[in-house]
């Protein structure tokens, strides 16, 4: 509650102090009363980290990933945050959070900040308590945030999609390419990692894979360009995805309220100055193959991490994502907020059991209490 | 801040640490833990002083658990409790010990900042029980 202790709290976040990025992201996942005011304040020293977020199926290997990965940057000198989301228990709530266990190459090395957080049950809740998590390692200098996650259901791709590049990690085995159909997992990936690539039946599953990501014919194109610089853009690379170029016109107006408006100006003038040929208007996501264990493979998956990055800062798409991951912030929060206001309403009015006895006994209908409660709350909008 | 819905989950850290190969009791431990309600951090086996450090700071517990069974407390402890002092987490972490500790080692500890050893056959609910009355709050 108290605002100066806040302030003294972000003040020593923003000076490295460990311990005091670790209490502020515990404000921030348990919602400690006076948390929004410490993300506020966090929000303006952000936007200087690249933000990776891994995903796959339990046991594909992505702890051990993440932990070469980390052991990759740090040995270039940059420093490493990573979130590690694990499931809670629905009936106690209770979680063990196990991927610390596999950080075993950066051992007592306090530059790689390790944080494990479970998704305590509360309903859209984790991507916005990731999303400031990632805020304050942003904000306390970190390079590079990993955002690991059970690629589970709706919940966690909704984490994974926080984040500026998303990798999906698949095992080679039989099953996995109608698996990741099925979850939907196919369409959020910017890079696929087969992992185990050491074991029989790799080089299916990377075949299967890039067959998929051939067919799936950008969904995204409509809902995430929603502006005319990509497509300009493309119009320039001339590389032989007109089709796609086009979709991306078609899609200009889908999602306008995202981005609509300044960054045309910006990303016209960027493929006006750089009118390189080699960088393509639409990503193609990269099939890779690693040995987590072992560390084959990482330096190619650090390659193509790179140059997605680039491509997303060099098509003006950063901005665009960013601009997205904010509108979704801010409708997330207001969804969040009037669903309590909207409890305190029903409390105020007895609770929702007299309600429910009403509904039961049909005098009246779920559609006509809805309506009742929420009149006075449209009234008010509509003055 | 009406509009803030706090919900208190306590957070431990159950750590193995130093050349002790049983961690039976850990995972009874994390697991008991766990549906108490708790969100229980395992640390895996053979782990050094400053990595126990490096979690409790990192991962902001309530609870710091260390489970030893090869003897070697008098040694390890010492090194994870200054490790906490060091990183400003000494004073709001609770720190508790199990596995074989005998008595005569037992003021030591608790004189190094231990809040509590719990034996052998120690009944679960007193240990849980334990945590939820002396965990510190985060707020």
């Amino acid at each position: 509650m108290n605002r100066a202790v806040e302030s003294d709290l972000v003040e020593r976040l923003l000076d490295g102090e460990h311990r005091a990025l670790a209490r502020v992201i515990t404000k921030i996942e348990s919602q400690t009363p006076g948390y929004r005011d410490l993300v506020s304040e966090i929000h303006a020293h952000t936007g200087n980290a690249s933000v990776v977020g891994i995903t796959g199926s339990p046991g594909a290997g992505k702890s051990t990933l993440v932990d070469k990965l980390a052991k990759h940057y740090r040995d270039q000198g940059e420093t490493v945050g990573i979130i590690g989301v694990d499931p809670s228990s629905p009936y106690t709530g209770g979680a063990v959070l196990g991927d610390r266990i596999r950080m075993a190459s950066n051992v007592g090395d306090m530059d790689v900040f390790f944080r494990s957080m479970s998704a305590r049950g509360q309903l859209g809740g984790l991507s916005t308590a990731t999303a400031d998590a990632v805020k304050a390692l942003d904000a306390f200098g970190k390079d590079r945030i990993i955002i690991e996650t059970v690629g589970a259901g709706q919940n966690e791709v909704d984490v994974v999609k926080t984040a500026d590049t998303v990798v999906v990690l698949v095992q080679p085995g039989s099953g996995d390419d109608v698996q990741m159909l099925k979850a939907g997992i196919l369409e959020i990936g910017d890079v696929f990692v087969v992992n185990k690539a050491d074991m029989e039946g790799a080089s299916r599953t990377v075949s299967e894979l890039q067959e998929m990501i051939h067919l799936r014919d950008d969904p995204r194109a409509n809902l995430d360009t929603g502006h005319h610089g990509a497509g300009a853009f493309g119009g320039s690379g001339g590389h032989g995805s007109g089709g796609n170029g086009h979709g991306h016109h078609d899609g200009g107006h889908e999602s306008g309220d995202a981005g609509h408006g300044h960054h045309d100006g910006d990303t016209d003038g960027e493929a006006g100055e750089d009118g390189k040929d080699d960088t393509p208007a639409v990503w193609t996501p990269e099939v890779i193959q690693t040995v987590a264990t072992t560390g084959e493979g990482i330096d190619t998956l650090v390659e193509a991490l790179d140059e997605h990055y680039a491509y997303l800062a060099e098509s003006g798409k950063l901005t665009v994502k960013a601009r997205q991951r904010a509108s979704e912030e801010i409708r997330q929060l207001l969804r969040s907020d009037v669903n309590q206001l909207l409890e305190a309403e029903l409390e105020r009015r007895g609770g929702i059991e007299a309600f429910v006895d009403a509904v039961v006994e049909k005098q009246t209908d779920p559609y006509a209490v809805a309506e009742d409660v929420l009149e006075p709350i449209r009234e008010c909008f509509e003055d | 801040m009406s509009a803030d819905s706090e919900q208190r989950t306590i957070r431990c850290l159950i750590a193995k640490v130093g050349l002790d190969g049983h961690d039976r009791g850990a995972h009874v431990i994390s697991r008991a833990f766990r549906d108490a309600g708790f969100e229980v951090i395992y640390s895996g086996l053979h782990r050094a002083p400053d990595e126990i450090i490096q979690a409790t700071v990192q991962e902001d517990v309530n609870v710091l658990g260390i489970s030893i069974l090869s003897g070697a407390h008098n040694t390890l402890v010492p090194k994870v409790m200054a490790g906490l002092e060091e990183y400003g987490a000494l004073d709001d972490t609770l720190v508790i010990v199990g596995g074989i500790i005998p008595e005569e080692d037992r003021p030591g500890l608790l004189e190094e900042g231990v809040d509590a050893i719990f034996g052998p056959g120690t009944p679960m609910q007193e240990t849980i029980d334990f945590v939820k009355e002396n965990a510190p709050e985060r707020t």
